[in-house]
């Protein structure tokens, strides 16, 4: 039988250094051994994600990443540039593809020593099925649609910004974009966004 | 595995801090778990999710993630972000004396 602490283990909630003073009588034990200073960033943790790719595939490691990021309490905004800007047009945001041209990482799940040409990728209807199935292979973990992970994001108190340029480029009105971006900004505005942040581009 | 004194019972918990046996828990655990999180006092909302909790885990042997609780237990995302501020969570389910959820998503 081993011995009971008498002062509960509380996890890391990442609020503020507990406000009670009541409860803060001083922690035995070796957690109290001194911890190295955490990473130098000051201030509450910020984090930008540069979503910059249109295919089924690659939208989700942002959104995925954004989410967890809201869930731990940390201030999150993605930025969706070039073909990232798919993810956010109402036009293209239900209909991301799945390709395997270009991907040597491709194979079945089924049969993963079995090889599978580059030129398949290319014929007709492939990318047409390559994205039924990874769409069914998300549907099975309950992985949401593209759509729902933004209003859940939102919902979350995320922030989503269109880059400028590609808005330019796609000849795109405010109104083919999702409802939830919350403007269209300019490198110069990203880069002040994104001050004091951890940029991750995807 | 740790054991700890939490209102004035033996708790088992992990490295963390979340209890590891669900029958350990009762509903006179979490007003003092809350407390711990920085939650002061738990209102009927509060025990809608944690209920909703409690009663989700045993099937399925694993807590709800935030998903799960917003779309299976119907409620609103700000919601549940407004009554477990900062990390909603890990809160709830520390409150609920379950396990931090492992899904992803």
């Amino acid at each position: 039988m081993t011995d009971i602490l008498d002062n509960p283990i509380i996890p890391d909630f990442g609020d503020k250094p507990a406000p009670k003073a009541d409860a803060a009588a001083p922690v035995p034990g070796p957690a109290a051994a001194p911890a190295p200073a955490p990473v130098a960033a000051a201030g509450p943790r910020k984090i930008v994600f540069i979503a910059s790719k249109g295919n089924l595939d690659m939208a989700y490691p942002a959104l995925i990443m954004a989410n967890a990021a809201l869930g731990e309490g940390v201030e999150t905004h993605i930025f969706f540039t070039f073909w990232g800007f798919d993810l956010i047009t109402e036009r293209t945001m239900d209909d991301l593809k799945f390709t395997m041209l270009g991907n040597t990482a491709m194979h079945l799940p089924m049969a993963p020593k079995v090889p599978i040409p580059q030129l398949l990728g290319a014929l007709p209807g492939v990318t047409f099925a390559t994205t039924k199935f990874m769409r069914k292979q998300l549907d099975d973990l309950e992985i949401p649609s593209v759509r729902e992970m933004l209003d859940i994001i939102v919902a979350s108190g995320g922030h989503l910004w269109g880059c400028k340029l590609s808005f330019d480029m796609n000849g795109l009105a405010e109104d083919d974009l999702y409802d939830g971006v919350e403007g269209v900004i300019s490198a110069s505005d990203f880069i002040e966004l994104s001050e004091g942040a951890q940029v991750i581009f995807v | 595995m740790p054991t700890t004194r939490i209102g004035g019972r033996p708790i088992d918990v992990n490295d963390e801090g979340f209890l590891t046996v669900y029958e350990q828990w009762d509903e006179d655990l979490a007003p003092i778990l809350a407390g711990y999180a920085g939650i002061d006092e738990l209102t009927e909302d509060h025990w809608k999710v944690i209920r909703f909790l409690r009663a989700d885990y045993p099937a399925r042997k694993e807590t709800a993630t935030l998903r799960r609780v917003s779309t299976v237990g119907g409620f609103d995302m700000k919601e549940l972000f407004r009554l477990f501020p900062g990390k909603p969570a890990k809160k709830m389910s520390y409150i609920a004396g379950l396990p931090k959820p492992k899904g992803c998503v």
